[in-house]
């Protein structure tokens, strides 16, 4: 495996906080963003884009370009640049369109 | 010096572009003159359904209209693929009109049947359905849904990839196309038109207009009218999901990409399409997940409005100038259900030139005859 395009600068702030990138255990900054410890895992793609398949890697890191699209805590397609980390966060790839589900919620026709 | 052309088309919208590109892939050559992003663009704000099952009450001409530009459609959309390679996302399943009460419910059977009753020889294939029934035809819906009337004809495709294609066609076909091309300047005579756009000046023997609402200043100049207002309606898209309908309702439909629309209101507002209401917003929201209660697990990426271009009687208007013969008019609302229409039954209309006797009842005539109120004796 090659190295990493991302790594953290330790001097800037201690990597304090442990989240899983697709299980895999990722130490990031306090404050840092969801996107941040998808770089550093160095995971090849954060989602498979709905309409042809292609992967994708957070861009923008701006809330701008939905490239980072990923499953946080079990919420589809939430984009990880302008989600901050938590201790203990789950980040799985977002593949293809999200499920909706139809008959799961309250009010639903049985 | 002018540029010389067999048809001027006025207006590079659905309606324009479709009828241009009925002109020029039947031998005309046609310049079509595109107004620029100054326009009200209402094309670009489109919902997207190829919609029979609300069109046409009270004008079984507008019925025949409507459901002959769907059976269009299918053609359309395949040679606009062969000549482009877009796919338009055409599909035509059938639709719902959902009803969220007794008293909506019942008006819309009454609705249907009068549909049917005016449609006459052309028949008209509808079933009411109740609450079960609908279910089957689209899992998910709420118990809110009391009913909905179904018929075969509906349908809904990419109304951008429709404007782009039509585009491509057209310029394919060796159409003449001018961006920011508005009209400065129109002079008339008898199949013989001198239109000044984008510093050039055009000439022929035919001229369309189909500016949108921007035809009711430019129709006069060639002794045709066009009273028509805009009619704003709100839109709200979902992020994308799987395919889970079906078919499209009235008022929300999920593209071939997967994200959900919403398009559900009417206002009257003047020209200012660059507003959006919270309360319309919420209300649509509100009559969606009433409808599809998974939609509430949707986020909401984008919303926007448009101007719909209405006539006095919510009815297109296409006309024929008595005193320059060669000069027509065309409006409507509904850009993406008639573009079947407007290439393949009016572009030929215009070529031959002029519009059969079946036409007069769309001509903008209509407006004059209107008689003084009848008082009762008693």
């Amino acid at each position: 495996m090659s190295a990493p395009l991302f790594t953290a600068r330790p001097e800037a702030r201690p990597a304090a906080v442990e989240v899983l990138v697709e299980g895999r255990p990722v130490a990031v900054p306090e404050g840092a963003s969801a996107a941040a410890a998808v770089l550093l895992a160095g995971t090849p793609a954060i989602r498979e884009t709905p309409v042809t398949g292609s992967p994708r890697l957070p861009y923008c890191m701006m809330g701008i370009c939905f490239d980072c699209l990923a499953r946080i805590d079990g919420v589809a397609n939430r984009q990880a640049c302008m989600v901050t980390v938590a201790p203990g966060m789950r980040i799985e790839p977002q593949r293809g369109a999200r499920a909706a589900r139809p008959g799961d919620r309250p009010g639903a026709a049985a | 010096m002018s540029h010389t052309h067999d048809a001027i088309v006025v207006g590079g919208g659905l309606v324009g572009t479709a009828i241009a590109y009925g002109l020029q892939k039947r031998g005309l050559s046609t310049v079509l003159l595109d107004e620029g992003d100054v326009a009200h663009r209402a094309s670009r704000g489109n919902f997207g359904l190829v919609w029979v099952q609300s069109k046409g009450l009270g004008a079984p001409h507008y019925q025949r209209w409507t459901r002959g530009s769907a059976d269009a459609w299918p053609a359309l959309a395949r040679e606009l693929g062969e000549r482009t390679g877009l796919d338009l996302g055409l599909h035509q399943p059938g639709g719902l009109h959902v009803c969220l009460s007794g008293e909506e419910f019942e008006a819309r059977g009454a609705y249907m049947a009068r549909l049917r009753r005016e449609a006459g020889n052309l028949g008209l294939e509808y079933r009411m359905l109740d609450h079960d029934e609908t279910a089957e035809m689209l899992p998910g819906i709420g118990r809110a849904v009391v009913g909905a009337s179904w018929t075969p004809y509906d349908g809904h495709a990419s109304p951008l990839y429709l404007l782009r294609s039509l585009h491509a066609a057209f310029a394919g076909a060796g159409g003449t196309y001018r961006p920011n091309a508005g009209v400065s300047e129109g002079t008339a005579a008898p199949r013989d038109f001198r239109v000044e756009a984008g510093g050039e000046a055009h000439r022929a023997p035919r001229v369309v207009l189909a500016a949108g609402l921007g035809n009711a200043a430019l129709a006069p100049r060639f002794g045709l009218e066009a009273p028509v207002r805009p009619q704003r309606g709100q839109i709200l898209v979902t992020e994308r999901a799987r395919q889970l309908l079906p078919m499209p309702t009235t008022t929300i439909r999920q593209t071939d990409e997967g994200s959900v629309m919403i398009g559900d209101s009417k206002e009257e507002a003047g020209y200012d399409s660059a507003t959006q209401t919270p309360e319309i917003m919420r209300t649509m929201a509100r009559r969606a997940v009433l409808t599809f209660p998974w939609i509430a697990e949707l986020n909401i990426v984008r919303a926007w409005s448009a101007l719909r271009v209405m006539a006095p009687d919510g009815l297109p208007i296409y006309d024929e100038s008595d005193r320059f013969p060669g000069a027509f008019t065309a409006n409507c609302h509904s850009g993406v259900t008639l573009a079947g229409a407007h290439a393949d039954i009016f572009a030929p209309m215009v070529a031959a030139g002029g519009l059969p006797p079946e036409m007069a009842p769309f001509s903008a005539r209509r407006f004059h005859d209107v008689r003084p109120p009848v008082h009762s004796a008693a």
